[in-house]
């Protein structure tokens, strides 16, 4: 009676996490510097993307539903960005 | 609710009613992000402040459990994804066995963090009970600890409401579903991804750090 399939871009989404996950960790062992960081946060930054436009199906909705949704993103980026400023900026 | 009705008399409509539930999701949510904001500006900070002691921190904790339990969680996502899919096409059956999968996942996830506190407990690792550290760089590599322990622990008990809510809904789907269901579980899931969301970063500051360098 299983008469349901798995949508496409949901598999996808599923195998580009593992594969982004598989390249983080393998970058983490090549010798980039501050780099290193850079590419941990940006790999994670578009898991991170994958999860909120596929699985939070964010994709599929409007424009009110994404302000909503990047609110969050907009207080964090402010938390950090005033939060460090001082500390980064300090000598 | 009294019976017969499908939404509450604020809503004019179901489909007005689900809209508002995703809204408020979305709400708490960003209020979620703050919470754990708060930690990583501490995190950035101090890692600012340490970073060589940091980074030999990173060092010693488990990238292999770490790896795992990202590859677990974000499996358990991808099943949560599903089973909302299986439900608004009325595969009630399959969004409960899905249901119970993502819950597999997310209980393995727990027992292997289990696991690594452990051995972390073991190698003398712990703030606070028992840590030792030879060094010039104890002190970074205790705030680093105390980082790691209070962000892990704080992530594994929205796991473990997660594990329930999700454990609550199954048992309700697994005798009806109504479109009341369906919306509680769209919302379950939405806050299931988010908590998949922070792992994804506390795996980036936390065990990526310090693998390259000697």
């Amino acid at each position: 009676m299983i008469h349901w399939r798995p949508p496409l871009a949901l598999v996808a989404a599923w195998l580009g996490l593992l594969a982004l996950l598989a390249l983080t960790v393998t970058l983490a062992y090549l010798p980039l510097g501050a780099f290193n960081l850079v590419v941990a946060l940006g790999i994670g930054a578009t898991k991170a993307a994958i999860v909120a436009a596929l699985f939070m199906e964010l994709w599929h909705r409007g424009a009110r539903m994404l302000v909503f949704a990047t609110a969050g993103l907009f207080w964090l980026s402010i938390l950090l960005w005033l939060g460090l400023m001082d500390f980064m900026t300090r000598t | 609710m009294p019976e017969g009705r499908a939404f509450a008399p604020q809503f004019a409509s179901a489909r007005h009613r689900d809209e508002t539930a995703e809204l408020g999701m979305w709400v708490f949510i960003a209020t979620e992000i703050l919470l754990f904001g708060g930690l990583v500006l501490g995190y950035f900070v101090y890692r600012h402040a340490y970073p060589d002691a940091f980074v030999a921190a990173s060092k010693r904790t488990d990238i292999l459990i770490g790896t795992a339990n990202t590859a677990v969680l974000l499996t358990s996502s991808f099943l949560v994804a599903c089973a909302v899919n299986a439900l608004q096409t009325n595969a009630r059956v399959v969004c409960v066995a899905l249901l119970a999968g993502a819950i597999a996942l997310g209980s393995l996830f727990i027992g292997l963090k289990a696991i690594e506190y452990a051995n972390e407990y073991r190698e003398r690792l712990i703030p606070g009970v028992d840590f030792a550290f030879g060094g010039s760089l104890a002190n970074g590599v205790q705030l680093f600890f105390v980082f790691y322990f209070v962000a892990t622990l704080l992530h594994a008990l929205h796991m473990l409401i997660g594990i329930g809510v999700l454990g609550a809904l199954a048992l309700l789907l697994r005798k009806s579903s109504n479109t009341r269901r369906r919306t509680a579980l769209h919302s379950a899931a939405l806050y299931w991804h988010f908590v998949d969301v922070v792992w994804i970063f506390l795996f980036a500051l936390i065990y990526l750090p310090g693998r390259s360098g000697g």
